[in-house]
């Protein structure tokens, strides 16, 4: 090939000051400890993130390969702290509401549970029965948004993109509810301490059964068109073992819990809100694999779809209009003292910690996010997979890092 | 089981704790020195609490305040085990030997109070940038970004 005489040559030389730039870089990243290969000098340290396609959110992974095998995969989180925790002890306990949106973008709805649970049980508010009633109906539709969510991005993972097209569509159902239901269609905002923002518009509880009717036979449908693959099956099975006393000695919660067979369901167990009414069971794993923690997931979804049944159900007998509990003050200033409730999120276990010293703000609000000590269980999966497989292994833990970070 | 009959039951089995035990908000609270927290955690485990859901700090001035939240599953019970340590001197016997799941939780207490956990295997930051300085959620941490919201009363 005949180079044309006309290119200045000087020109595509790389100057010295790139040069230099990138050899600072380079010793930047040496100065990080956790580039250095920690076994075999051979093994070859990639750093995978903090945004990247395939980490679900902002995370950085560092991971040592010994070819292609996992040798070391550590999670580098908090790229996406905000100090939710230090902002709150600032804000009045009503204006702490909309931080709680942001903890878990795919689920807000169950934050705002959690904080309005620890608030109430701090200041002693009753909820109004219509209005715990609305609480599980849209908390059980936003565990099937969240949950098509994850199953999606287990189909994309795995190559089966098809898959999430469909998850979506469902999800977006959902999402439309909700918006009838608040006006917005991520960051809620519904659930308030003492009941809830709105009642339900006229003509919802209609489209809300029409969904619920619908979406078991879409989840068959999903059930067939993913865990039925091949391909997705090899990609799924047996990759990211978790036995049942690892998951519960390592603080896991929800799915991943349940994915490994641990029977354990704070809707049943701890009996909270209204739950204790409905006909329910706990989907469960058996080897705790990928696959198990995502069809575990797949079956919750039609499970909710019963509890809303029998909530709507019960919903028609309660009075229309009272969704706020009666005499609820302008400013919230609770007695001295420290309260821990915790709600079965779409992830599993998610508590809030409050400390009142008698004053309109918290002095201090913790939250137990289950996404965080869920993926505290990564190094350990991955080990001994192949790099693509941690893809996956990421995916089946369903961390949301709005809620990991906080 | 309810609360009433875990204080029984704990007050026969551990005699020396039952004096610690408080009931407040429906919730169990056992509060013991921060030299008896190993020992207590053992009790307990003994007794049927086999989960650590989280753990905290609440800084009160001169003393922080560590949080463990404990939960016995077969029991269906949850537990507060609360702990103080001075300001001055903020160490505190690691429990990742007993909970595994505690080593995340006590990394992120270190990165954001500064307390350090005595046999802790990685006691590193964890949300906060490896070079950052101070702990913010210490009431006494200052930033120029941090803006007091006027008072609404």
């Amino acid at each position: 090939m005949s180079v044309p005489s006309d290119i200045d040559r000087e020109a595509m030389v790389v100057p010295a000051d790139c040069l230099e730039a990138a050899e600072s870089l380079r010793e930047v990243g040496a100065q990080d400890g956790r580039l250095t290969p920690e076994g075999d000098e051979d093994h070859l340290v990639v750093n995978i993130g903090p945004s990247h396609p395939s980490t679900h959110g902002v995370c950085r992974i560092v991971v040592e390969l010994d070819g292609e095998i996992v040798v070391r995969a550590e999670p580098v989180i908090g790229h996406l702290h905000r100090g939710i925790e230090k902002m709150a002890e600032n804000r009045t306990y009503m204006q702490v509401m909309p931080l709680t949106d942001r903890l878990d973008y795919v689920g807000s709805m169950y934050a705002n549970w959690a904080y309005c649970r620890a608030v109430e049980r701090l200041t002693g508010i009753r909820v109004p029965e219509r209005a715990e009633y609305i609480r599980v109906i849209v908390c059980e539709l936003q565990r099937i948004a969240s949950h098509m969510m994850s199953i999606g991005s287990t189909g994309a993972d795995t190559g089966a993109f098809t898959a999430f097209m469909y998850a979506f569509v469902q999800r977006e159902k959902v999402v439309d509810l909700f918006e009838a239901v608040c006006g917005a269609r991520l960051t809620y905002n519904y659930v308030r301490p003492g009941g809830v923002a709105a009642d339900l518009p006229e003509g919802w509880e209609e489209k809300c059964r029409a969904f619920i009717e619908q979406h078991p036979t879409a989840m068959v449908e999903l059930d067939r068109l993913l865990f039925g693959n091949v391909i997705a099956r090899a990609r799924l099975k047996d990759i990211g073992v978790l036995d049942p006393a690892t998951a519960v000695a390592w603080g896991a919660t929800g799915p991943v819990a349940r994915g490994s067979g641990v029977d354990w369901d704070l809707r049943r167990d701890d009996a909270y809100s209204v739950y204790p009414r409905f006909d329910f069971d706990v989907p469960l794993g058996e080897r705790g694999d990928c696959y198990d923690r995502a069809r575990v997931r797949l079956w919750e979804c039609v499970q909710s779809c019963r509890i809303i049944g029998q909530a709507l159900d019960q919903l028609a007998e309660c009075e229309p209009g009272v969704i706020k509990a009666d005499g609820l003050p302008r400013l919230l200033a609770p007695r001295p003292g420290d309260a821990y409730d915790h709600i079965e999120s779409a992830r599993g276990s998610l508590g809030v910690y409050l400390v009142s010293d008698g004053s309109v703000r918290p002095y201090r609000m913790k939250v137990r996010s289950p996404a965080f000590a869920n993926l505290a269980l990564l190094p350990m999966l991955a080990r001994g997979h192949t790099l693509s497989d941690l893809v996956v292994v990421l995916g089946s833990l369903d961390p949301v890092f709005g809620e990991v970070d906080r | 089981m309810n609360i009433t009959e875990l204080r029984e039951y704990l007050c026969t089995q551990y005699p020396d704790l039952c004096p610690l035990f408080s009931i407040e908000f429906g919730d169990g609270v056992l509060t013991v020195p921060s030299d008896r927290l190993g020992e207590a955690m053992c009790s307990l485990k003994d007794l049927g609490f086999d989960f650590l859901g989280m753990l905290t700090a609440v800084d009160y001035g001169d003393e922080f305040e560590l949080v463990y939240r404990l939960r016995a599953r077969e029991m269906h019970l949850g537990l507060f085990l609360k702990t103080r340590v001075p300001r001055e001197a903020p160490h505190i016997r690691s429990v990742t030997a007993l909970w595994p799941s505690a080593n995340w939780h006590e990394r992120e207490v270190f990165d954001l109070f500064g307390i350090v956990f005595d046999g802790h295997p990685d006691l590193r930051r964890i949300l906060l940038p490896d070079d950052w300085v101070g702990h913010p959620l210490r009431k006494d941490y200052e930033d120029p970004n941090i803006i007091r919201r006027p008072d609404y009363l």
